[in-house]
């Protein structure tokens, strides 16, 4: 019985080929900490453009290329922790994502095609998380926003509970699209905590379905519906989507009540 | 001749002073007086601050008499002086509230666990925390039959009483308190959608519209029981016994029995309303068994809950208590509190309430009863911590009595049995009850059980655990600190440095 | 089984980890060593001090005999458990379990397996299936409790739990899995936070039939300990998951709940979701919580259990750990990774991932849930 994983890789050169300005990498069967050694050398020694193939479960990957000129694209399902603390490179997924993506992320932009899985976007910083499908718990979890650091995750179906919990500020976005009728675009404990950002949801969110700390609006001012298309727009260009169609659907705003939400809570 | 000097001193700050009258009229117990200027009457001093509370020019203090005796670490000042006034009167001595004497707490030696790194804690303010309790009988296992793809029960739907929050109001006689403090425990029952007792002083008609959250009591003295009042609540309590004094009757002296009272109770006005020590009609279990099933059958089987002292033998009692037909066990520890007691029955007799119900939710498991009913504790619940400790030993709920008072004003002077609290708690004088707003009252006792509900679910979060029938017997999450092993062992818990398993 | 001192730490051994499991519903064989290597490549998820798999179908020459695999810490323990064998069970069968040197692994027990059935004289007055299952869970638990260095691994019938301590690869390849043919595998792999770990401490638990695997840790564990031990089980292995195999066995077969109200007690729906539910499934939800309230497993959860009529995963009640599932014709996967799945299954037909609370079940001969 073989082992799935290899530490060890003698010659990279059966593993590694360039076409043009790409650098495509076999990473079949290459234990994590070996194959992002790999791909970081690649990157420091100037490499743009890599591809991965035959990826599957591998963690961590882009984590430590810290360049706003390089771009991954990954073949495969990525192991956990995709993007995690990275600062700014592009990577592009064709397939599912795992958990924990862009985990406090401070810039970039990851593209799922694909569903992700939880706490996608931890604490994340900045940069730009757009996934075609579902995704699941507590997405959006903690993210932060800081002067033009604004993040952003869109998700073009449905998302579990607690999504957006404990908003600190950036955009949360959920679509719905190729959702079943039955099926409800997102589940309970939405937004529970926010204390900054703002969560559009293209669908129905009830009452029960919010945290305490949720104010709900139909009408979305020109200006912040301004901010959202153009937003939707980046994103419908890398999954060719069709934008008029997805803006046929109106979107409901969530925000947050008030930035001290636990003010009287406590007693001196 | 003073053999007893009084136990606190008064003083008067003649500068500040600006002679408004405003302790004078306040003082329940007439030890203040102005003439020229302010005079005590340190003897009637009851050490209850109200003087204090509402002086403007914060002139005035209460403060421990200095006189000292010689320092003797056998032959205590009370001791002494206790000695002084039987001698002088004969009589036994009465006190007020729970049992003040230094004997260990339990609690105060037991410390929760919390979660790290292997389990995570679950954030109380974002993520769900439940703590809605229901009481009451369970069956022991439920049938089922298919019905339209799923299934459907075919056993019936237990006759439980659901409480959002596992804490309940004690019962505490209308008659030992005043019409306005009773007033405010059913208002803030209500709110908090929890329970209150009645205790034995009946319900006022006044009072009916909170049926829905009030539980009423059947005592030894049967005041005020007649069929209306038997169905106006959600179920009612049989009183076997009382922490504070297990084995003896209540007393409430005619002094505090005004015409409503005497109308509530359904006896004459200034008569002592002295409730017998036993039950006449229960004399062993199986005479229980018959009063239980007779309040059911005039209540069309509202359930049924029966309080007892925590004596030694408090396990065999519960199970025999739930085997007669009872849905809960109220237990009341001997530090429960009361409104007027002898000091050695309320400073001798019963055990803790932690290894009460430690010993009786053993003792019902192993009998394989546990789901006959709750348990509800009661004796001394002074914080949240004591309320989440009490739960893990065993507990379904408990039951506060002076933390609410004390919610309401109460000093804990323990002179209810004079019926002169200044407070307006713990009197029938119209001057002093009318003091107390209920509407006041019950806000503060809402305020009080909603930030022990925040306390609560802050440490079940901390233990990882969203749902308080995860913390239910949950001795695994307690440890116990400068507890000897005997005791360790009748608790089922382990001594700290223990892990897991 | 009264377990020596070398590995009684008096310490809990709580469950970080990885789950791999996959079954066929039309119960087409695999290899065992499919899913070692799913686990393999989650291999992330432990840390080398666990790991087992439990295979179902794997012992077609014995259909109808219980299959107890044994675990000895020395041949007294063997010698005392086969003393006991012989005056409650006929033996129809034994051998050593077949199992290989691997560098990763130093020291083992002694593993021996038994085909037998309870005597007849011994089962007294019920001689029906149920009597014979209840006989074997009693014998079951006096030889872990009561006969030290010995350990009753599994007692199922044409079903094995091969467990220990070692990395997935290493487990696996000690016991020659890859030799055997079953139409359900669920594998484990642990990450034990007490060292070193204790050879029968690995998953998956069993009881009879039943094998379940579990990640995660339940802070509830207490309770749902003082629980189970009213109904006569004993939890001897210090770990969690130990107690989640006896409530199972406890609620599905003995209290006979049916398997999809099992999440409504495990991972049970919150009240302010039961309160808005309509007249009969609020009854139902309300009254499942009122009885078997000490039976909810509170804290992070992912459970895999295998059965003798399927397989079903659940995770806890606001999904603490993963859980990804997937379908290729008639097989179904659950695994804490999607790589996990796709490593033996590169082309699924669907893949999901399953909502809190939420079961996913497969069951022999009636098709996928």
């Amino acid at each position: 019985m073989e082992t799935a994983l290899n530490w060890e890789i003698d010659d990279w050169s059966d593993r590694i080929k360039t076409e043009g300005e790409k650098v495509i990498v076999d990473a079949g069967g290459v234990h994590y900490r070996t194959l992002n050694e790999k791909v970081r050398e690649l990157a420091n020694q100037g490499g743009k453009f890599i591809e991965l193939r035959n990826i599957n479960g591998q963690r961590y990957l882009g984590t430590g290329i810290n360049k706003k000129d390089v771009k991954i694209i990954i073949h495969g399902t990525p192991g956990n922790d995709l993007g995690a603390f990275m600062d700014g490179p592009r990577l592009e997924v064709f397939a599912n994502a795992q958990d924990a993506v862009c985990n406090t992320m401070n810039s970039g932009k990851v593209i799922v095609h694909g569903h992700a899985g939880d706490v996608l976007g931890y604490g994340m910083r900045g940069g730009k998380l757009y996934v075609r499908g579902n995704v699941g718990y507590r997405v959006g979890i903690h993210m932060k926003a800081y002067g033009s650091m604004v993040p952003a995750i869109v998700a073009g179906g449905t998302a579990g509970d607690f999504f957006g919990e404990y908003m600190a500020g950036g955009t949360l976005v959920l679509l719905g699209l190729g959702g079943k009728p039955e099926e409800r675009i997102v589940g309970d404990w939405v937004g529970t905590g926010i204390h900054g950002g703002v969560i559009y949801i293209r669908g129905e969110v009830l009452p029960h379905q919010l945290g305490k700390e949720v104010g709900v609006l139909e009408k979305i001012p020109e200006k912040e519906m301004a901010e959202l298309i153009a937003l939707l727009k980046d994103y419908c260009q890398e999954f060719k989507l069709d934008l008029d169609e997805i803006l046929e659907k109106p979107f409901l705003k969530l925000f947050p009540f008030t930035t001290r939400p636990y003010g009287k809570l406590y007693a001196y | 001749m003073k053999m007893i000097q009084p136990d606190f001193r008064i003083e008067v700050d003649q500068d500040k002073c600006r002679k408004c009258g405003r302790c004078v009229f306040n003082c329940g117990f007439g030890a203040l007086e102005l003439k020229e200027r302010i005079i005590s009457d340190p003897e009637k001093c009851a050490g209850c601050h109200r003087c204090v509370t509402f002086c403007p020019e914060q002139a005035i203090n209460v403060e421990l008499n200095p006189l000292s005796f010689r320092p003797n670490d056998n032959w205590s000042p009370f001791l002494i002086k206790a000695i002084y006034k039987q001698a002088e009167s004969g009589g036994i001595l009465l006190s007020s509230m729970g049992n003040d004497k230094p004997y260990p707490i339990i609690n105060d030696h037991l410390l929760l666990d919390a979660c790290q790194v292997t389990n995570p804690s679950i954030d109380p303010l974002r993520e769900p925390m439940e703590l809605r309790t229901y009481l009451g009988r369970r069956p022991e296992k439920i049938d089922f039959e298919k019905n339209n793809g799923g299934f459907k029960m075919k056993t019936q739907a237990p006759n439980t009483l659901k409480v959002e929050v596992p804490v309940l109001f004690a019962p505490m006689s209308y008659g030992s308190i005043s019409y306005n403090a009773f007033q405010a425990l059913c208002m803030a029952a209500k709110e908090l959608d929890t329970l209150m007792y009645t205790g034995e002083g009946g319900l006022p008609k006044e009072l009916y519209p909170y049926g829905d959250h009030i539980l009423i009591q059947v005592a030894s003295g049967r005041f005020g029981v007649q069929s209306e009042y038997l169905n106006i609540g959600k179920g009612t309590q049989i009183k076997i016994g009382q922490g504070a004094k297990p084995g003896i009757g209540g007393h409430l002296p005619g002094e505090k029995i005004p015409r409503h009272i005497s109308e509530t109770r359904m006896i004459p006005e200034g008569t002592d309303a002295l409730s017998p020590a036993p039950q006449h009609d229960i004399y062993s279990i199986e005479d229980l068994r018959m009063l239980i099933y007779a309040l059911k059958e005039a209540t069309g089987y509202k359930p049924v809950c029966v309080k007892i002292a925590a004596v030694h033998n408090v396990g065999a009692i519960a199970s025999g208590i739930l085997r007669a037909g009872a849905d809960q066990i109220y237990i009341d520890g001997f530090r429960g509190g009361t409104g007027a007691a002898p000091f050695i029955t309320r400073d001798h007799l019963g055990i803790p309430i932690e290894i009460a119900v430690a010993v009786v939710d053993q003792r019902l498991r192993e009998e394989g009863i546990r789901h006959l009913g709750t348990i509800v504790a009661a004796g001394s619940v002074r914080s949240a911590a004591d309320v989440v400790k009490l739960i893990a030993l065993g507990a379904d709920a408990v039951a506060i009595g002076t933390a609410a008072l004390v919610a309401m004003g109460c000093h804990i002077c323990q002179k209810c049995h004079t019926g002169n609290c200044s407070w307006g708690i713990a009197t029938q004088r119209p001057e002093l009850v009318r003091r107390l707003d209920p509407e006041w009252g019950a806000e503060r006792l809402v305020n009080l059980v909603r930030g022990w509900e925040h306390e609560i679910k802050d440490v079940m979060g901390a233990m990882g655990i969203n749902a308080i029938e995860s913390l239910r017997g949950n001795r695994e999450r307690l440890r116990g600190l400068g507890l000897d092993s005997e005791t360790l062992h009748t608790l089922g818990v382990k001594a700290v440095g223990a892990s897991m398993g | 089984m009264n377990r020596s001192q070398s590995y009684d730490w008096g310490m809990h051994n709580p469950s970080g980890c990885g789950i791999s499991s996959l079954m066929s519903v039309k119960k087409n064989m695999f290899r065992g060593h499919l899913v070692v290597r799913s686990l393999d490549n989650m291999v992330e998820r432990g840390n080398g001090l666990g790991a087992g798999y439990a295979g179902y179908g794997i012992y077609p020459e014995h259909p109808d005999h219980y299959a107890l695999h044994l675990m000895f810490e020395d041949e007294d323990a063997k010698r005392f458990t086969e003393e006991y064998f012989s005056s409650h069970f006929k033996v129809f069968d034994d051998e050593p379990i077949p199992t290989r040197p691997v560098p990763g692994i130093r020291t083992a027990p002694i593993f021996h397996r038994y085909f037998a059935l309870p005597k007849e004289e011994s089962l007294g007055n019920d001689a029906s299936e149920r009597g014979a299952d209840e006989f074997v869970v009693n014998r079951v638990t006096e030889i872990n409790t009561n006969i030290k260095g010995a350990f009753v691994v599994s007692s199922g019938k044409n079903m094995g739990v091969f467990k220990g301590v070692g990395y997935p690869i290493d487990i696996g390849h000690f016991f020659e899995l890859e030799e055997y043919q079953g139409w359900c595998w669920i594998g484990h792999s642990r990450f034990p936070t007490n060292t070193p770990g204790w050879w029968g401490g690995a998953h998956p638990f069993t009881m009879l039939d039943t094998a379940i695997v579990h990640n995660g840790e339940i802070s509830s564990y207490g309770i749902n300990r003082r629980y189970i031990e009213m109904f006569g089980y004993r939890c001897t292995m210090m770990t969690d998951s130990e107690a989640i195999a006896y409530l199972f066995d406890f609620l599905h077969r003995k209290q006979r709940v049916p398997l999809p109200l099992i999440p409504a007690i495990f991972s049970s729906q919150f009240w302010n979701n039961i309160d808005m539910m309509d007249e009969e499934k609020k009854k139902l939800h309300l009254t499942l919580r009122q009885v078997y309230g000490p039976a909810l497993l509170n804290g992070p959860f992912a459970i895999v259990v295998g059965h003798r009529n399927g397989m079903f995963g659940l995770s806890d009640r606001v999904k603490l750990r993963p859980m990804i599932a997937a379908k290729k014709d008639d097989v179904l996967y659950i695994a804490s990774e999607e790589a996990g799945i796709r490593e033996i299954c590169p082309e699924p037909d669907t893949v999901w991932m399953p909502r809190a609370g939420e079961m996913v079940a497969g069951f022999y001969e009636e098709g996928l849930q």
